[in-house]
């Protein structure tokens, strides 16, 4: 079978295919799509987890248990894992266990950019790094062997561009039947982390990881492609794709298994070549490693150390560093081109858009045109989810965006520090399942007077519409019990709890308003369905341009259908989801924003 | 042709990413290798969206290198602009001839290029600019979603790939429902270039302008 996937529906193919029965994830780009795609196939339970700790325990019972489970998150759900992640690697496992962590360099869509690399060092667990699709698919039948023989949890780190590049794979295999049945095995010195179990495996760890480091020598996927004598590149993952394109003539040593690193290979390498360069994307990984081997080697002193790689920052790195010589091909001079920015916006009719326009003038973020900026008040603490997107002008509502489920602790330290200001905490509803939870458990606890704002939106909308324990349906589509946010908040012993619609900017004014002006802890929730999963459009709105004064306060809700050129405001009827929103219509103070479309408002090629 | 690098750029929702996998499927269908990549930001609609796709006998980089894309795909006028230093030399540049706005220029913050300015940074790389009214024929096609097939359509032009395979490709993407109405945009795209090259004498843009 030969298919062009992506790499995360490699890696969810390579998984199929070694029978692995249980899977685990939060959706968190760029891994989303790996178990997107396992919950499609048959004889598999895949389950969207509350975040990646609880992913990460399902993971590691199901592998107690016996089956071949999976586990992925994004680089910075690791984090969050990590607790669970270290205990694993404590206990070892029964059926295979693979985490895949998907790093984002570069920070497509991620608060930080830390190189998960680290983790396998840190937990002393193997790790792969596939280099593309292919590799992504193959590498997955060798984690589960490698985690079952050397009874370990196994690290598969990807990156953005490999998750989310699309190239040929040719698939091989077929659905490995299981060989073991599903069944506990009672050994508690190996389960139960008691001290006294858990002196008896660190020394099983360290002798487990001295055999690892003699299979990684003979690990097929760690290669060396002979070359030219003068340059020796040691490379894994997508940046070895980049350098044998800016070096085709180098003798390469592409690794495949990273953690423990093959460190005979890597001197046999060495002395075939007069220069050793380690290219890599972020930390220096590799590089540091090398060098404390006693061997000469170069590599973040001429690539960077921060972003994403490409070939053009190798070539240019590589010329100045006179690794390349020979006459540059001429090339267009890449001038910064002094053009408008285009960052992503909330949807047109997005459920966010309303809330948001009222914190940002209860908050005086915006002005209108013309107008000079005003004094902001208000503390808007924020959380993880599309809804960050409301820090962009011109709604600028919000001031903090840590990590997920940070806001609701952040805004308590805020309160407790003393400021003066009244703070509110934004939170999506997938976020507040995540962990949003356990920070309003403790605002309550604490005696807070914070404002929690939950965003109700039905789904997980960011990382692309996944389900949550809020919506009342599965991963795999099965109807479940929906948990209500408003009861949670009550049983935790909120009062002051309030529904209201994300569509109606008074009630959502109203609110606001009067959970500002109350000494306790408050919750509202605002509910509006995903814009992206409407349905049906209607009745797009319209701009009567006789009534429009142009003073451009509907372009301060940051509508992408709303836009101003030259001198004219109008709606882009094709963008506009009409009924389902009208929040510009209830906003315009001189009810210039009419239902049909009529005078004047075709919009010109 | 043994090998070629392509951009599709645009905005968010413009159905990019659509787009570059039927090219993707298609080349492969064609026997090549192939590897495409999408740099999506926030993955949300309204951002400035770009896809790299390369094929060749091997490809291993999935990105294409600035002044290395012998076509750019451009679903909007700004965006054209915006990754021009990726064309190479004599390079092909087809182009809605189509403006949206961001916010900062709805804002009053910063200005949206003239077409002559839009223009002039196209021209420093190429003069083969070929600008389509698309948006304008996918919303008298009966839906404005149809664009992208549309902008294939213009594309398929310049790449020999048997038509039968963009069709095939296409059938395989789309929703049934829509294969036929995308059908009929594919055609429609390819007879926006073919006229173009009849007529053509030097460069394109003039003669489309407006």
């Amino acid at each position: 079978m030969i298919k062009l996937l992506s790499g995360n529906e490699a890696i969810a193919l390579g998984a199929y295919h070694a029978g692995v029965m249980v899977a685990a994830a939060y959706p968190g780009t760029p891994s989303t799509e790996i178990l997107e795609n396992l919950a499609r196939f048959d004889g598999i339970y895949a389950e969207w987890s509350t975040n990646e700790k609880v992913a990460m325990e399902v993971g590691l019972g199901a592998s107690c248990a016996g089956v071949r489970s999976l586990v992925s998150m994004k680089h910075v759900g690791l984090n969050v894992a990590s607790d669970p992640f270290m205990a694993a690697a404590t206990t070892g496992v029964n059926g295979g266990l693979v985490v895949i962590s998907a790093d984002d360099p570069g920070m497509h869509s991620s608060q930080n950019e830390q190189d998960n690399r680290h983790y396998a060092r840190l937990a002393k667990v193997p790790m792969l790094e596939p280099g593309d699709s292919q590799e992504a698919y193959e590498i997955m039948a060798y984690a589960f062997n490698i985690s079952e023989e050397f009874d370990t949890p196994v690290l598969v780190r990807t990156t953005t561009r490999i998750s989310h590049s699309k190239s040929v794979v040719k698939a091989t295999g077929n659905r490995k039947t299981p060989s073991k049945q599903p069944g506990f095995c009672y050994n508690p010195t190996k389960y139960v982390m008691l001290p006294a179990h858990a002196r008896l495996r660190h020394p099983l760890m360290e002798e487990r990881l001295s055999r690892l480091a003699a299979y990684a020598e003979t690990f097929p996927l760690n290669q060396i492609i002979p070359g030219e004598r003068r340059l020796g590149i040691v490379s894994s993952g997508v940046a070895y794709q980049y350098a044998r394109e800016v070096f085709p003539e180098a003798s390469f040593l592409k690794l495949a298994l990273t953690y423990p690193l093959p460190r005979d290979l890597i001197r046999r390498f060495a002395e075939q070549v007069e220069r050793l360069v380690v290219i890599e994307e972020l930390d220096p990984f590799l590089e540091d490693s090398i060098r404390a081997m006693g061997i000469k080697v170069t590599g973040k002193e001429l690539f960077p150390i921060t972003g994403e790689l490409n070939p053009d920052i190798i070539e240019q790195a590589s010329r100045k560093a006179g690794l390349l010589t020979g006459s540059l091909k001429q090339k267009p001079e890449y001038r910064a081109l002094n053009l408008p920015s285009r960052p992503p916006l909330l949807c047109p009719g997005c459920p966010h858009s309303g809330i948001f326009f009222v914190l940002s003038s209860l908050g005086q973020r915006s002005s209108l045109p013309g107008k000079p900026a005003r004094e902001p008040k208000l503390i808007i603490a924020g959380d993880i989810g599309c809804y960050t997107l409301g820090a962009h002008p011109p709604l600028s509502a919000m001031d903090t965006c840590s990590c997920m489920g940070a806001g609701i602790g952040q805004a308590l330290g805020m309160e407790k520090a003393g400021v003066a200001e009244k703070i509110v905490a934004v939170i999506g509803d997938s976020t507040f399942l995540h962990s949003g939870i356990t920070g309003l458990v403790n605002a309550v606890y604490n005696k807070g007077r914070i404002t929690i704002i939950i965003l109700d939106n039905r789904t997980t909308a960011m990382t692309g519409q996944q389900e949550h324990p809020g919506t009342g349906i599965t991963a795999q589509g099965q109807e479940t019990t929906a948990v209500d946010l408003a009861q949670v908040a009550r049983g935790i012993g909120i009062n002051d709890v309030k529904m209201v619609d994300a569509f109606n900017i008074k009630a959502i004014r109203a609110s606001v308003k009067s959970s500002l002006d109350s000494p306790e802890l408050s919750v509202i929730i605002v509910r509006g369905a995903c814009a992206v999963r409407l349905s049906g459009r209607s009745n797009p709105r319209a701009i009567d341009s006789d009534l429009c004064n142009m003073c451009g306060l509907c372009l301060l809700i940051g509508c992408p259908a709303i836009r101003k050129e030259k001198e004219r405001v109008y709606i882009d009827t094709s963008l506009c989801v009409g009924d389902a929103c009208t929040i510009c219509q209830q906003i315009c103070p001189r009810k210039a924003i009419v239902t049909s479309v009529n005078k004047g408002e075709k919009k010109d090629g | 042709m043994d090998r070629l690098n392509l951009l599709i750029t645009g905005i968010g929702g413009q159905g990019i990413i659509a787009a570059s996998d039927i090219v993707a499927e298609t080349a492969l269908a064609a026997g090549f290798d192939v590897k495409k990549t999408d740099s999506l930001g926030m993955a949300q609609r309204g951002g400035s969206v770009v896809s790299h796709i390369r094929l060749a006998p091997k490809v291993r980089s999935p990105l294409v290198k600035m002044g290395e894309a012998d076509i750019i795909l451009a679903f909007e006028k700004l965006e054209s602009a915006r990754w021009s230093h990726y064309l190479r030399p004599d390079g092909i540049a087809i182009i809605n001839n189509h403006s949206v706005p961001p916010p900062s220029v709805s804002l009053g913050k910063e200005r949206y290029p003239g077409d002559e300015e839009i223009t002039d940074i196209l021209k420093q790389q190429t003069d083969k600019i070929y600008l389509i009214n698309g948006a304008d024929l996918a919303e008298e096609l009966g839906n404005i979603k149809t664009l992208n097939i549309l902008m294939l359509g213009c594309l398929s032009i310049f790449i020999p790939f048997e038509e039968d395979i963009w069709r095939d490709c296409i059938a395989k993407r789309l929703p049934a429902r829509v294969v036929e109405l995308n059908t009929t945009a594919f055609e429609q795209g390819r007879r926006e270039i073919e006229n173009i090259l009849n007529t053509e004498t030097g460069s394109a843009y003039g003669k489309r302008e407006g």
